[in-house]
């Protein structure tokens, strides 16, 4: 089974899903960070794939989108860094990123290698729903790959309905109409939307996303969901510290 | 506007794709807007409405029709008949506000009252702000912080004109980078804001919209043609292509008339091996910018490529896919033009015919030289701008 699917069985509650980007703060901090996260209760892991140009991205991930490019990181180096990560990882691990550099990859391609190393789901912000029913879903289902999809406060509910019935993990709850690193937490208006779409009911499980950045705001997430995913509140801190281990260990630890 | 109904096999499909090219490659965040967009588009610009507001604007505010005027003394030099297409003459300095105008409407009739947008040389910003001030809209426009400094007068009309001018501070803080910080603010102002994009660029449904705003040039020179020589058909069309809009007005009415040899000038920079170029379809692959699938300047990894021109306008490593189909499908030849060449045209056009382009259209002209069209034949250059705004460029190379 995978194991993002198998997670939301066993847990289907406060699943706490940390985005980094790949090769930030340095080049080869990807499997250290992996482990950590695992160790210090991290239930789900979000590996970004840096781009030039984030456009669903705020400064912070710009930025270390940015510095993880000009040290070097690449798609494929990324799965030269995660091959062999499994058995020790046992945590669903995402890639998420922008389309470009998966096509210049390869779609076939680049599922074949996420299979080969261990990941459990694609996040493709700007893959196109139509396409991916039509052109990718096929390819993703024979490499045993979950797409995650994005909803926001402005989908239509027969957009989420569609998206819930041709999609399988979580459906990623954007919180607020804003690009990543947004300060505003969770408020009414959030309430009402989170509200609406537990209304409907999903077959999908969601986690809530941007935003949620301490323990307050997770476990305000975790109140209309079945978790939440830290980005760019975890970016600042992996881009301040001088001891890694500590510091990604005490972080996930009061977050939980 | 009969002619904005014409169906060509150069249209846009169902889906929003010219061939292999198009589509719409967003987030989730701009999917609302976009979508509403794309559902209400055709039939808002089709209305009588609105095609007599769009037809009064044009004529009573840009100045339209723009002369089709036969340049003598460039004819001469080349041997051949040359006709220049005077969208310099528009309110504003150039065609950019043939799309502004257009798309001010639009977002008033889908009850948008702020406007973003992204600019380069400044045209389309300024276009967009001179729209916004016209109907009362707030106007915020980002801008690289390069072209901040190299288009400094633009930057001031814009700000006297009421709009808030940004600095786009990420990547090569040029063209592209104004047009992602243009979508960010616009996921994070998802109601009451339209992005007004410059140019046949962006997510279905912009590309075909922006052309067919434009697409007036190509109508007008086609009467103006008839009127002058007695056929609607020149033997080329040549226009400069940063996304490609001023191009796809031009050659719009053009695409199915085979006869007519479509040019497209890109901007070749210090030269197209050099590095510094921005010559898209010599460089580029099929990839994903700006939420369409077009040609990109890219790495093997699929990074984009920072681009240069000495045009702020066409320094943009992509083009719009409408041009990336015509590339493909070989309907339109592509030069590369390099900053010296088109300064050289520049200063030419200025001496020979009393009229200074901008940069960006310079580049169009600089086709000319390789071009060995015969005397009897006809050749329309679309004048996309003037040329104000560079003289601070200009100045240092007189
Ligand atoms: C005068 C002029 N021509 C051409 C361009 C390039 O844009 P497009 O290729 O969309 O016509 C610009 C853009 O700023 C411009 O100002």
């Amino acid at each position: 089974m995978n194991r993002i699917v198998e997670l939301f069985q066993k847990q289907p509650e406060r699943n706490l899903n940390v985005y980094f980007t790949a090769g930030f703060p340095n080049l080869a901090d990807t499997r250290l960070i992996l482990r950590v996260l695992q160790e210090a209760g991290a239930d789900l892991v979000e590996i970004g794939m840096p781009y030039s140009d984030p456009v669903a991205d705020g400064e912070t991930i710009q930025d270390s989108n940015q510095q993880a490019l000009a040290a070097g990181m690449s798609v494929k180096l990324l799965f030269e860094q995660l091959r062999g990560m499994r058995p020790a990882i046992k945590l669903p691990v995402l890639l998420m990123g922008y389309i470009n550099p998966v096509m210049q990859f390869g779609i076939e391609n680049f599922c074949k290698s996420c299979q080969e190393v261990g990941i459990d789901g694609l996040i493709l912000p700007d893959m196109p729903f139509d396409v991916y029913v039509e052109d990718y879903k096929a390819i993703f289902d024979r490499y045993g790959l979950l797409n995650i999809f994005l909803i926001t406060p402005q989908t239509s509910e027969a957009r989420i309905r569609q998206i819930d019935e041709r999609s399988d993990g979580f459906i990623y709850m954007v919180s607020s109409a804003s690009v990543t690193g947004s300060q505003t937490g969770v408020t009414h208006d959030m309430e009402a939307y989170f509200a609406r779409v537990n209304a409907m009911p999903l077959r999908n499980p969601r986690l809530i996303g941007f935003g949620i950045k301490d323990r307050a705001t997770f476990n305000q997430a975790c109140q209309h969901a079945s978790g939440a995913i830290i980005g760019s509140a975890f970016i600042r801190v992996l881009a301040e510290s001088q001891d890694l281990e500590k510091d990604i260990t005490s972080f996930v630890q009061n977050i939980k | 506007m009969t002619a904005i109904q014409t169906k060509s096999v150069f249209s846009v499909s169902e889906r929003g794709y010219y061939g292999q090219f198009g589509g719409a490659y967003i987030p989730e965040m701009l999917y609302p807007n976009v979508e509403e967009l794309r559902q209400n588009y055709l039939t808002i610009t089709a209305s009588a409405e609105f095609q007599a507001a769009y037809e009064d604007l044009l004529r009573d505010y840009v100045g339209r029709p723009t002369p089709l005027y036969l340049a003598q003394r460039l004819s001469e030099k080349y041997n051949t008949t040359i006709y220049l297409k005077r969208e310099d003459l528009c309110h504003t300095g150039a065609h950019k506000v043939n799309n502004t105008v257009g798309q001010i409407l639009l977002a008033k009739r889908l009850n948008k009252h702020k406007i973003v947008a992204e600019t380069g040389a400044g045209q389309h910003g300024v276009a967009t702000a001179t729209v916004c001030a016209l109907m009362g809209m707030e106007c915020i426009i980002y801008m690289g912080e390069i072209d901040i400094k190299r288009q400094a007068p633009n930057v001031a009309r814009m700000k006297m004109l009421g709009a808030e001018v940004r600095p786009a501070m990420s990547g090569s803080k040029t063209l592209k980078d104004a047009t992602n910080e243009a979508m960010r603010h616009w996921i994070n102002h998802p109601t009451n804001t339209h992005y007004i994009i410059g140019s046949v660029v962006g997510p279905h449904p912009y590309p075909d919209m922006v052309a067919r705003f434009q697409s007036v040039i190509s109508e007008e020179i086609k009467k103006q043609l008839l009127a002058k020589t007695g056929t609607e058909l020149p033997d080329y069309v040549i226009a400069c292509v940063g996304g490609g809009s001023n191009a796809a007005g031009a050659f719009y009415h053009f695409l199915d008339d085979l006869s007519v040899k479509l040019i497209a000038a890109e901007a070749g920079g210090h030269g197209v091996l050099s590095g510094l170029s921005a010559a898209t379809t010599f460089l580029g692959k099929p990839g994903v910018l700006h939420g369409s699938r077009s040609i990109l300047m890219q790495t093997e990894d699929g990074q984009v490529v920072e681009p240069h021109s000495i045009s702020a306008g066409l320094d943009y490593p992509g083009i719009g896919p409408l041009h990336a189909h015509l590339w493909d499908a070989g309907r339109a030849e592509f030069y590369a033009i390099t900053d010296d060449e088109a300064l050289v045209s520049a200063m030419e056009l200025s001496k020979l015919e009393g009229i200074i382009p901008a940069l960006e259209t310079a580049h169009a002209l600089s086709v000319l030289p390789y071009l060995k069209a015969a005397p009897n034949e006809t050749i329309v250059i679309n004048l996309s701008g003037r040329g104000d705004k560079d003289l601070e460029t200009y100045m240092k190379h007189l």
